[in-house]
């Protein structure tokens, strides 16, 4: 029962923590390409991976200031949406699913390619950047305080201080912006595209909006889990990130201006909650009804897959049986392929 | 900067995706012209089947140094003795090459380790190549550090006319044929269902995990074990559609989001298959220790030899049941337009059916091919889905002859392109030419207009 108590509050550490703060910003971009255009992005990881790559390589590599290397990040964020949009934003749906996940995995590839080691440092990573924003906090980084009974270091604590600064800021442009006609027009775009031009619309050029925009989201929670780790390595951008974004989107409700934000605490709370639980149960003496033991079935290492498996099963059966999540209208996500 | 540490990267097995890796030679050297080349041909890198973890995450074992010993002509190589120590030269322990070549030497701590290869305990005709016998290594805590070993063998080039881009040719055609086994079930899917499924890259994964646990943990022989993971395969195949894409049309769900199940479906699977088979490489016990056998221009293992006949059968096989059976026309009538097929009385759904079967049989018999030529690892199917999506969408999406015209291109093209760029940057290569299909003829080689919306 301690077990339990101490892992629920872990879980509701986790709804707070900078990795919360992430899974929320790319959950906002994706709430724009998804939730309000239709748009389906499974590369989101990439533009988090160029924004906090963009802010180490910057500040590490090229001895910018690091308000720069928040630019550059976005620049290049924004550079690959036109990228990838280019080609894909005239087809069907589908298209651009595959371009840009297939562009997230070889984006990864790239980077952490032998042949880019003069820039990324390929496979050891890139650390040492983060020290002029900890610089900014105005309390001591190095102290550690107790909050509600959660322990946290001063570092932590600015970080995620600026994070859901950041992602309140973007929940109130999302907000302005889809009362704005160009939210409108976006929504158009999603239920019916030929309407949309029939009302002379620029379809091809709103979509491209979204996407660039929403890739910018995705740059700035890169930027946001750079700071947080305080050291970027290509593969804490694997793929299967994404869809744990997508995960915390369809949960808290698609096209929703907090749907992604309360989505993406649920999702950390259930991570942080099932890893130290489950870790728990594999630790002790426990057993299934005295049929076998837990630390038999599971080793610790595994723990750490249990979350995919989560929430690749959690996201079919949300898909199926709710796809509106907590927060969302059924109308507004019945989406089809065009 | 020497091959060692850049190879340790490249050759990383959970993530960088080389069906081929250690064929190619390494690039680099390539201005030191064509003899180089050759010559680089014959040289195999070690280092597949090494576990690498998650960083960050702790595996039980405590910290070691691992690697494989290997030459493409020679195969794993056997009793070469391999010495650590630590950086200011205290013996740690030594090991020796077992029958697959591997060795592993537990250290006691994380820290920095001197790995030492004994030149003299190779057998005949090996030489160590490029870095020499020593590499530096930093084991980290609870790490698995993969050490690699440059080693060449045979006669540089004497005597046979070996040229790499016609090597390079033969491995593609060799991987593009394995493709497009797998990638016609997902564009008949596609075509019939209108499902672009995600998750069909897990069907090639445990079409290569059932044979490899028939293989190697039952004792049964690799031939007969691929002929029940393709069967299993197939009834994989029939339990998707019964079990969840059925009843999702019943249900009406969109396509959009049946997509998103489908991603769902993939994730679970694939991080299921991470738990029960671990993130470790592993390779089938027969067939392994073949030397390639010398084809003038080119050189090839009777494996691989193998692998492209048998897939050139099974897609002619296709082909013709596409052409000529009653099943096969209905298939493609209902590609074609569902609805009419259906008012001309071919039953839909039954169509559907033995679309998943064919699916999911041709994608395991695609996964033991792909375990055969590389290894067996946890993810290799979805590595294989983005090609498989490079090639379906260079043919045409939902036509099953531009999958595999698409596929077989995506293969030459990605192994022929590490003629000019990285050896693990090739995958690149692929996406690439997929965005620029799509830039200059959308609808691919063989798609029609209609169907890119």
């Amino acid at each position: 029962m301690a077990d339990l108590l101490d892992a629920f509050q872990l879980g509701v550490r986790a709804m707070f923590a900078y990795q919360a703060v992430f899974f929320a910003l790319l959950a906002i971009g994706l709430n724009l390409h998804f939730g309000y255009t239709g748009l389906l992005n499974f590369g989101q990881i990439a533009f988090a991976m160029l924004g906090g790559f963009g802010v180490a390589i910057s500040v590490s590599k090229w001895d910018l200031p690091f308000w720069v290397g928040v630019l550059v990040g976005i620049a290049a964020a924004v550079f690959l949406a036109l990228l990838l949009g280019l080609p894909t934003l005239r087809l069907r749906a589908d298209y651009l699913a595959i371009v840009t996940i297939a562009a997230a995995e070889a984006l990864r590839l790239v980077f952490r390619s032998g042949g880019s080691t003069e820039l990324t440092n390929s496979t050891q990573g890139i650390s040492d950047f983060n020290a002029d924003f900890l610089s900014l906090a105005p309390w001591s980084v190095a102290k550690r305080y107790d909050i509600l009974g959660t322990r946290w270091s001063g570092g932590e604590l600015w970080v995620i201080t600026v994070g859901w600064t950041l992602v309140a800021l973007s929940c109130l442009l999302v907000w302005a912006l889809m009362r704005s006609p160009w939210g409108r027009v976006l929504r158009a775009v999603r239920e019916d595209e030929d309407a949309a031009r029939a009302l002379g619309k620029n379809v091809y050029a709103f979509k491209m909006q979204s996407l660039v925009l929403g890739g910018v989201f995705g740059a700035l929670g890169g930027m946001v889990y750079a700071v947080g780790t305080g050291s970027q390595n290509p593969d804490q951008y694997q793929n299967a990130n994404t869809f744990l974004a997508y995960g915390a989107l369809i949960l808290g409700g698609a096209a929703r201006v907090m749907g992604p934000v309360i989505g993406a605490m649920l999702l950390w709370f259930i991570i942080a909650f099932s890893d130290s639980a489950l870790a728990a149960l594999v630790s002790g003496d426990n057993s299934f009804f005295g049929l076998f033991e837990w630390g038999d079935l599971l080793s610790t290492t595994d723990i750490a897959y249990i979350r995919f498996i989560i929430i690749g099963v959690g996201l079919m059966l949300l898909m199926i049986f709710r796809p509106q999540g907590i927060l969302g209208d059924r109308r507004e996500v019945m989406l089809d392929a065009r | 900067m020497t091959h060692a540490p850049d190879r340790v990267r490249r050759e990383d097995p959970r993530r960088t995706p080389s069906p081929s890796a250690g064929k190619t030679g390494t690039p680099g050297h390539r201005s030191t012209g064509k003899r180089t080349l050759i010559r680089l041909l014959l040289v195999t890198f070690v280092g597949l089947g090494i576990a690498v973890l998650t960083p960050g995450v702790a595996s039980a074992d405590g910290e070691q140094v691992r690697g494989t010993l290997t030459t493409n002509t020679t195969g794993p190589i056997e009793g070469v003795t391999v010495t650590v120590e630590t950086a200011d030269g205290q013996e740690v322990g030594e090991a020796e090459s077992d029958e697959r070549g591997r060795f592993s030497v537990p250290v006691p701590a994380a820290g920095e380790y001197v790995v030492t290869l004994d030149a003299d305990s190779l057998p005949e005709g090996v030489t160590v190549g490029g870095g020499g016998d020593t590499r530096t290594v930093t084991v980290e805590v609870n790490g698995r550090e993969p050490v690699n070993f440059a080693l060449s063998s045979g006669e540089r080039g004497g005597g046979s006319e070996r040229i790499l881009a016609v090597q390079l040719f033969v491995d593609g055609l060799r991987f593009g044929l394995l493709i497009a086994i797998c990638a016609v079930g997902l564009s008949l899917i596609f075509g019939t269902t209108g499902l672009t499924n995600f998750a069909h890259g897990e069907m090639v994964t445990i079409g290569a995990i059932v044979a490899f646990y028939l293989n190697v943990d039952a004792d049964i022989p690799l031939l007969a074990s691929a002929v029940l993971a393709v069967i299993i395969g197939g009834l994989i195949g029939a339990l998707n559609e019964l079990a969840l894409w059925r009843p999702l049309r019943r249900r009406g769900t969109g396509l959009v989001a049946a997509l998103v199940v489908s991603i769902g479906l993939s994730l679970a699977v694939r991080y299921i298959i991470q738990t029960v088979y671990g993130g470790r490489s592993n390779p089938y016990t027969d067939y392994q220790s073949q030397r390639a056998r010398d084809y003038g221009t080119f050189a090839l293992t009777d494996r691989d030899l193998y692998s492209i006949i048998i897939s050139l059968v099974v897609l002619l096989a296709v082909a013709l049941m596409l052409q000529r059976t009653r099943i096969g026309k209905a298939m493609r009538a209902v590609a074609d337009n569902r609805d009419l097929a259906a008012s001309s009385g071919i039953n839909v759904d039954r169509v559907i059916l033995v679309v998943w079967v064919m699916g999911g049989a041709l994608a395991a018999l695609g996964g033991v091919l792909l375990g055969l030529s590389d290894q067996i690892q946890w993810d290799m199917g979805f590595r294989l889905l983005l090609l498989m999506f490079a090639g379906v969408t260079l043919g045409g999406l939902g036509t099953a002859y531009g999958a595999l015209i698409g596929s077989v291109i995506v293969g030459v093209f990605v192994q022929m392109s590490t003629l000019v760029i990285r050896d693990d940057m090739k995958y690149v290569g692929g996406l690439l030419l997929l965005i620029l299909i799509l830039i200059v003829r959308p609808q691919g080689i063989l798609g029609s207009k209609a169907r890119i919306g």
